[in-house]
């Protein structure tokens, strides 16, 4: 996501940071790298500029006389600046026990509403009990068993009416159902619209005075152009929304329309979609994309992905033989396939402080090579894997003989072990720690 | 949070740096790093190229200034509001700075001063930047003599690929040309049916797969029937995907081969589909949809909303990928030829 902001930021602050003192001249030209960087993210122009002016106005003066890094200070200013611009709390969806929660979802045509709506059903369905989808897409073709099709899937139920050209019909029929049954928890997925048409805004307005959801989420494409704020404002002033899902994040787009939205309807950016997978739904947090964008990396996202998919007794297991330096292949295989759980290698790694922005950029991360590691792996005996000391030249060749890969592959990986070993000891002395400690 | 825990996220770090390094190693012999390493090179050349621009783009409004201090009705804020009603139209600022400089040329050399004949320039401009290359006569609904004449569609998730297609197909319908659709999208859920309902409404016939079939073997399939019932156009619907998916690109490159295999000069057409409200990114798109199946044309989709797709220009400009066809609504008869005229009104308006 935002990674080509990320570089954009970097090369203006490297540039800034050359410089003993900042002066009006010299923020005139990062300043104006900064909108450009913006435009190019496809932040609103209008935004744009007024974002512009709030640097400047905050940055020339006093405040950056005072800093010591006169660059380090222009960052803040301009972190700062983000996620006052994206929203600086999180959004909550609050979720009542005893009575039915509604969502509504709206948007323009293939932003990803109904694809969202599982994503969404599914993301509640621990907190929630026997939820539901209700298909009120009745225009596009196929959209009721693409959504019916999902459902099953999920094992949650889809409430349709393929006959029904009424939406409204079948939003009563949903509420009816339901009625009797144990059910609290309701996702509507409505049809694409265009903001400027008249009729099908009109049947939103309906169906939120029939439903009155608890929350309504404007779906938006994160690759939208300048056109977001047109769209967002008229889709807010006609059925007031309460949040934003911004989806297709895992794409190279850089989503400067999270910023737009925000910033033209002043409501909040509340989940992002970042795959074609149901569970590709994440929570929105201003602070940790403002730090994605200035190169900061995103470590907290990564720790709550690596606390979703980790065992608990396998993670203090593994931190007492770190803590030993007893760390060995089988640990090592563990922790690969623990890893291949938490998503793709490049999302992840894009999150790594440090290395998310130039050091990868063109370099393709193919899973396929982590399979070959893993059939490295899975040609050793349990001796060699426990101590990899023991592997000698015959063995290194029946390894690479039985994984399908080359003595020099073997050696590399062997190599590497080694490496990682020493970085290893390195964590578990207390000063690293403490001076790469997390910025949390 | 507890050491332990700490400790064991950055474990887990370290594996993933490890991986990467051994990646890096692998690769460091093979040509996609020499590849990356020359991308890095030439991406250089940009930013130099850029912050030239922006000088000169400084030093022309700067001169405009000057000339407003000779002649009247120039202003420096005419031509901040044509930067800003380009951007805004999504063209993107290497497009509208390139723009602007072409004006900034006209208008020394031909010395013009009037600030309605500057507007005219501009839109000039702009069609000619469409028109390159472009031969006016070309209609894309007259085919070749030999059949079947093969139509490839690509695009990122849910720029409308599958209502094109219904609706392309009931023009070639309306031509008495006999028509086949693919459903090679055997990935989302319900696409099939979304692309068997189209051919329904366009009466034209269908070649429907088992959801999850391979694509590639869908499309052999699909064109062998074509040339054993001798169709004259053949449409071929492909799965959404991000272009930055490698596996996926390769997927789709492989179902261009295989059009070949069946078809050596197939497929006539590669189409991007480009959603209008796309901004910046759509040009990363093209590239990559590029590279991966070498596109002949773009369709720009959902034009009837308020954004004015100005990203088709950038893509011009930028990849010299030209127009062919505009969506602007849902029913059967709303894709259109490509008018430039009306397109660059729009952008004006």
């Amino acid at each position: 996501m935002f990674n080509n902001l990320t570089d954009k930021f970097e090369t203006i602050f490297k540039k800034l940071k050359g410089q003993g003192k900042l002066t009006e001249k010299n923020i005139q030209d990062s300043l104006r790298e900064v909108r450009r960087a913006l435009l190019e993210a496809d932040v609103n122009f209008k935004i744009v500029k007024n974002f512009v002016e709030e640097i400047a106005k905050r940055a020339v003066g006093t405040q950056v006389m005072k800093s010591i890094t006169p660059g380090n200070q222009v960052v803040k200013i301009v972190h700062e600046q983000l996620i006052n611009l994206m929203g600086n709390e999180n959004f909550e969806v609050k979720l009542h026990d005893n009575r039915l929660n509604t969502i509504m979802l709206v948007g323009l045509q293939g932003s990803g509403k109904t694809t969202t709506c599982a994503k969404l059903v599914n993301h509640f369905r621990k907190k929630t009990i026997s939820p539901a989808m209700v298909a009120c897409d009745i225009y596009r073709p196929a959209a009721v068993h693409q959504l019916e099709i999902l459902g099953s899937q999920l094992n949650i139920p889809v409430i349709s009416d393929i006959h029904s050209k009424n939406v409204i019909k079948i939003v009563k029929k949903a509420l009816k159902e339901t009625e009797r049954s144990s059910a609290n928890f309701l996702v509507f997925d409505t049809a694409g619209r265009l903001h400027i048409d008249k009729k099908l805004m009109e049947e939103l307005r309906d169906l939120k005075k029939l439903l009155k959801p608890d929350y309504i989420f404007f779906v938006a494409d994160a690759m939208t152009g300048q056109d977001a704020v047109n769209v967002a404002k008229e889709f807010n002033d006609q059925i007031e929304f309460d949040g934003v899902i911004l989806t297709k994040m895992d794409s190279d787009a850089r989503g400067g329309a999270a910023l737009s939205i925000k910033a033209v309807t002043n409501k909040p950016v509340v989940f992002i979609g970042t795959g074609e997978k149901i569970s590709d739904l994440e929570e929105f947090h201003p602070d940790r994309m403002a730090n994605r964008i200035l190169g900061m990396g995103d470590i907290l996202t990564l720790i709550e992905k690596a606390e979703a998919s980790f065992d608990v007794q396998e993670a203090e297991k593994l931190a007492s033989k770190l803590k030993k330096n007893k760390f060995t292949f089988t640990d090592f295989l563990k922790q690969l396939q623990q890893i291949q759980k938490m998503g793709p290698i490049d999302q992840l790694v894009g999150l790594m402080p440090g290395i998310g922005g130039k050091a990868l950029k063109g370099l393709k991360i193919d899973e396929k090579e982590i399979k070959h590691i893993e059939a490295i792996i899975y040609s050793m005996t349990v001796k060699e894997r426990e101590n990899p000391l023991v592997i000698n030249g015959s063995r290194r060749y029946r390894i690479a003989a039985g994984s399908g890969t080359s003595i020099q592959e073997v050696n590399k990986l062997l190599k590497q072990f080694d490496q990682m070993k020493k970085m290893m000891r390195n964590i578990n002395n207390p000063k690293f720690l403490k001076g790469k400690m997390l910025p949390f | 949070m507890d050491l332990n825990h700490v400790i064991f996220i950055l474990a887990g770090i370290i594996v993933i740096a490890f991986i990467i390094g051994i990646i890096i190693r692998v690769k460091k012999r093979s040509s996609e790093l020499e590849k990356t390493l020359k991308n890095e090179i030439s991406e250089k050349e940009p930013v130099s190229l850029k912050i030239k621009l922006a000088k000169t783009k400084n030093s022309f409004i700067g001169r405009i200034a000057d000339l407003v201090s000779q002649r009247e009705k120039l202003d420096e804020e005419l031509l901040e509001d044509l930067e800003e009603i380009l951007i805004q139209a999504d063209l993107g600022v290497k497009t509208t700075l390139d723009i602007i400089k072409k004006l900034s040329e006209k208008i020394r050399n031909e010395r013009i001063s009037n600030s309605s004949e500057i507007k005219q320039i501009l839109e000039n401009i702009v069609r000619e930047l469409l028109l390159k290359d472009y031969s006016l006569d070309s209609d894309f609904f007259h085919l070749q003599n030999k059949k079947p004449f093969v139509i490839l569609f690509a695009g990122v998730n849910g720029v409308g690929k599958t209502t094109t297609i219904g609706k392309l197909a009931k023009r070639f319908k309306d031509k008495g040309k006999s028509v086949l659709l693919i459903a090679a999208d055997t990935f989302r859920a319900a696409a099939i049916e979304q692309l068997s309902i189209w051919a329904d409404r366009a009466k034209v016939s269908i070649i429907k797969p088992q959801p999850g079939a391979d694509p590639a073997s869908v499309v052999y399939d699909g064109l062998i029937s074509a040339i054993n019932k001798k169709i004259d156009v053949v449409l071929i619907d492909t799965a959404g995907r991000q272009h930055t998916k490698i596996n996926l690109m390769n997927e789709l490159s492989k179902m261009s081969r295989t059009i070949k295999k069946v078809v050596p000069d197939g497929p006539q057409e590669t189409l991007l589909v480009v959603d209008a409200t796309t901004g910046q990114n759509a040009i990363s798109q093209a590239e990559m949809f590029n590279e991966a199946i070498n596109l002949t044309g773009l369709v720009l989709a959902k034009l009837d909303g308020t954004a004015k797709g100005g990203i088709v220009i950038g893509i011009k400009h930028q990849l010299n990928i030209p127009v062919k066809l505009i969506g602007v609504g849902e029913s059967l008869d709303d894709l259109r030829d490509f008018d430039v005229e009306e397109f660059v009104k729009a952008i004006f308006e």
